[in-house]
């Protein structure tokens, strides 16, 4: 699993380098960023420009890390193409994490207060 | 000479269009093997349908695979999943068969039954497979079979632009 982070802007970015985030690496990639998310921040924010599929075993995963880095922490998400666009519109799933078009727009802005 | 007597669904091509080929493919119902049908079936279909229609036809199709690796066979990496498609002016038609456990009711269920759609707010991790697949599809049928299973649906498509 491709999978980095960094620390830009007071956020955690992880970059996601796999062209699928489907049933056969979902449960990886949440081993992955449990691991990466070590490191404090108070956002992290996924970077999916390179994923062009998610099935919702993907999706489910990334559900799962939301809920594992809440209360404290928000996972936001970062450049959706359009086949994983689809995902969390069909879903709805769109409508409960932030997502911005890319990292420069998701670091550039101060955390809101969420309340 | 005999006629077939089959009374199990079976793909229904648009008895108006001309009979398109049948695009058949079997594969072992595990994860890596799902990824390798969704790349050649994509591969073989990309160029009759629009993008946004072709991510369409794999999130459905990885949708009922995934069922069918995780529920039908269990998740033990054994057994066959066979894909049938046919090519219409109405869509494209999809029968997928596997030899695992019955697909319970509730899957096919419509919305609104005792199985409610995943609510966001309540972050749910699973449940949205079926949801995809009714969503996108029309003409969903499933049937059981001489201990097969058989799902037979359609993806809807823009009428073929032969221009191209």
């Amino acid at each position: 699993m491709n999978l980095y982070a960094e620390a830009l802007g007071g956020a955690l970015v992880v970059y996601l380098q796999e062209e699928r985030l489907d049933a056969a690496i979902a449960i990886r990639f949440k081993d992955r960023m449990r691991e990466v998310t070590a490191q404090p921040s108070s956002r992290v924010v996924l970077d999916l420009s390179d994923v062009t599929f998610l099935d919702s075993s993907g999706l489910g995963a990334i559900v799962a890390v939301m809920k594992s880095l809440a209360p404290a922490r928000q996972l936001e998400l970062v450049g959706l193409t359009p086949t994983v666009e689809k995902v969390f519109r069909l879903t709805r799933m769109d409508t409960v994490f932030r997502i911005h078009p890319n990292v420069a727009a998701a670091t550039s802005e101060r955390l809101r207060d969420a309340g | 000479m005999q006629a077939e007597r089959s009374s199990h669904p079976q793909p229904q091509p648009d008895p108006s269009a001309p009979e398109q080929a049948i695009f058949r493919h079997s594969f072992s119902a595990d994860p890596l093997s799902v990824r390798a049908a969704l790349h050649s079936t994509l591969a073989r279909f990309v160029r009759q349908m629009t993008t946004d229609e072709a991510g369409a036809l794999e999130i459905v199709l990885a949708e009922v695979f995934n069922n069918i690796v995780r529920h039908g066979y269990g998740n033990s990496g054994k057994g066959t999943i066979t894909l049938a498609l046919a090519r219409d002016r109405r869509g494209l038609t999809c029968l997928v068969c596997d030899d695992g456990i019955e697909l319970p009711e509730r899957c096919l269920s419509g919305i609104g039954g005792d199985h409610p759609r995943p609510v966001p707010d309540t972050l749910p991790e699973g449940g949205f497979g079926w949801f995809l697949i009714r969503d996108l599809v029309e003409d969903l049928h499933y049937c059981r079979h001489d201990g097969r299973n058989e799902l037979v649906f359609r993806l809807p498509l823009a009428p073929l632009a032969l221009a191209q």
